[in-house]
């Protein structure tokens, strides 16, 4: 019993570090398709690119973390808004599917953008943190799950402020609530949008250049599960809930560790999925999102 | 009703007369092995763009997990083949039942949810069989079952391609198939009219997987394998761009979509490090300027139809 109670803790703290990743790339998703109703298929390739800024940041420019994780998130933020401009934005009064099909390709786009680019080849970010191993009794945490649980703390709580407390987070909400009357008390959706896949894209980034401190390795494909998983969080959440995509995440990165550490590790995208399947099931709006009903 | 008929016999004529074209063209070696695969690959294909044209374009319900069903049939199929030696023929109807009712199973409680969300659930799902079929050792596992003959001919493909595609043209004006259209029109509508929508969205998904499965089975007999890496949602959303660039609920546009998309692909097969690039600007630079798909959801007429059907071969 106290085995399984030590086997339990650990993967609870594996969990919600990898959790948290997981919600920071949840928080774009959401606040896109809160904005625009678009499942952004490229946001997992943004949150690849935002790990690729960071680890040319520190290899080449010789930066630390902090600046080396602000110019990546500036960096995705930039391509968010062009991606927005170029593809979506014509996109606006097309077919739902006919948006859904050019978000795939924008994330193919990318992906196999960057391969060409930068070679398929998987880079080892350098580590930034001298690897401290924190015992607390038989529990092991290290410093990078400290750093990405508060980096991710940190981000959430500035994101909180600014969609809550400033103007420009008030029109989002607006734009988010009903568009066409946003519009009409003179708000500028287009602006508006853009802001949002800038906020999203550089969230995306922060939990990119974390992954890469956390598993010292980065290519090409890794969004793309990362990518899908954070969706299922913010299904779980509740699409376009802001605090449901952070509890999505943190509730699906515990059961993946879980799921790893109890049962099999090839079993993780699986209960990712599963989840994805009940809730959809059973609570269709999220756990923290209220039915509303279809109107004739 | 005797008008139709004739047409049908023009068609089936047409594709007779395509089969021996293409039949002779491939013993005399005029077309070679490459072109060989990539024309089996097409046929394959149109029956995967088909049969989901069928869930997506017909009854509008957004399915994008067809990879899955396609993985049920290939292994079934191969199991049946390899494991228990019986006939290639029952492996080809076991693949397509075993797919079909996993389907059915999937379909009856997921068709409750619309929109964005059942695609997202039914990608999930795919991603779900894969993953089962990955941990399942008698298979395989994760370097795929081997040793499947090629027991696919371009006769086998061809004639199968007809039968999918001819059976959901005649679904389509069949009364279940008036209900599809009537449930992608408007599902509450449809609903208050007396139609049972959760029955025909069933039906339409049960059908779509089922040939789907068809096509795997098919597909794993040609390529000698079973792998679980050809069928990532990767493949499901290579068929879900076929069918919405040739256009949703348009037959001959999932035709085109799937011979054009197969073509891209072969053409582009000498620059390995380009084909995805140049593949997915295509597919935005179409969606841009195109989003309703190539032929809309309009079918192509009478004439051209037969001459689409000799291209199809």
């Amino acid at each position: 019993m106290d085995n399984f109670m030590q086997q339990f803790c650990q993967q609870l703290i594996n969990g919600i570090s990898l959790g948290s990743i997981y919600a920071l790339i949840a928080l774009g998703y959401t606040m896109i398709y809160g904005i625009i109703k678009l499942i952004n298929f490229a946001h997992g390739d943004i949150y690849m690119i935002g790990a690729y800024f960071g680890f040319f940041a520190t290899t080449q420019l010789g930066l630390g973390f902090i600046p080396a994780i602000l110019i990546s998130m500036a960096g995705a933020a930039i391509v968010g808004i062009i991606i927005e401009r170029v593809a979506y934005r014509p996109m606006r009064n097309a077919p739902r599917i006919a948006i859904l099909i050019t978000a795939i390709g924008v994330s193919f786009f990318l992906e196999y953008g960057m391969i060409l680019l930068v070679s398929p080849q998987p880079r080892t970010f350098p580590a930034v943190f001298s690897p401290t191993v924190y015992h607390m009794g038989p529990l092991v945490a290290n410093s990078q799950q400290l750093v990405i649980l508060i980096s991710a703390i940190i981000l959430m709580v500035t994101l909180t402020y600014i969609v809550n407390s400033t103007k420009a987070g008030k029109a989002m909400r607006a734009v988010s609530f009903d568009a066409d009357a946003a519009r009409l008390m003179g708000i500028n959706i287009d602006k508006v949008i853009s802001m949002t896949f800038a906020l999203g894209s550089a969230l995306a980034a922060a939990g990119g250049v974390l992954v890469g401190v956390y598993y010292n390795s980065i290519d090409p494909l890794m969004g793309m599960m990362p990518g899908l998983k954070a969706f299922v969080a913010a299904v779980l959440g509740g699409i376009g809930i802001i605090p449901g995509a952070m509890m999505g995440g943190i509730i699906l990165g515990v059961v993946e560790a879980m799921v790893s550490g109890f049962l099999s590790s090839t079993f993780r995208d699986a209960a990712a999925f599963g989840i994805l399947i009940l809730i959809l099931l059973y609570k269709p709006a999220g756990l923290l999102g209220k039915n509303v009903r279809e109107k004739v | 009703m005797n008008q139709v008929r004739k047409f049908d016999l023009t068609l089936f004529a047409a594709c007779v007369a395509a089969f021996a074209a293409l039949q002779g063209a491939i013993f005399t070696g005029i077309i070679g092995p490459f072109w060989e695969l990539n024309i089996i690959l097409i046929c394959i294909n149109i029956i995967l763009a088909v049969s989901l044209n069928l869930i997506n374009g017909y009854t509008g319900q957004f399915s994008i997990g067809h990879a899955g069903f396609m993985a049920v049939g290939a292994y079934t199929s191969a199991v049946i083949t390899v494991k228990l030696g019986l006939p290639y023929e029952l492996g080809l109807v076991v693949a397509t039942i075993a797919a079909g009712f996993l389907g059915f199973l999937i379909g009856l409680p997921t068709l409750r949810l619309n929109g964005d969300y059942l695609a997202i659930a039914t990608l999930g799902l795919g991603e779900i069989i894969r993953i089962c079929i990955l941990n399942i050792d008698y298979v395989g596992g994760a370097s795929g079952l081997m040793g499947i003959p090629r027991l696919t001919t371009f006769a086998y493909v061809f004639w199968i391609m007809i039968a999918v595609i001819f059976f959901i043209k005649n679904f389509k004006n069949s009364a279940p198939g008036r209900c599809c259209l009537a449930i992608r029109e408007n599902e509450i509508a449809a609903d208050t009219m007396g139609i049972n929508t959760t029955k025909y969205k069933v039906l339409a998904f049960t059908l779509g997987a089922s040939f789907a499965g068809t096509a795997g089975a098919l597909f794993s007999h040609y390529f000698f394998l079973a792998h679980p890496a050809s069928f990532t949602f990767m493949r499901s959303f290579d068929i879900l761009t076929m069918v919405v660039l040739g256009g949703l609920g348009s037959m001959t546009g999932s035709i085109t979509g799937a011979i054009l998309l197969t073509f891209i692909s072969a053409f582009l097969s000498d620059f390995p490090e380009w084909r995805m690039i140049i593949y997915s600007v295509t597919m935005i630079i179409l969606m841009l300027y195109r989003p309703q798909g190539l032929f809309g959801n309009k079918e192509l007429s009478l004439k051209m139809f037969g001459l689409g059907g000799k291209e199809n071969g």
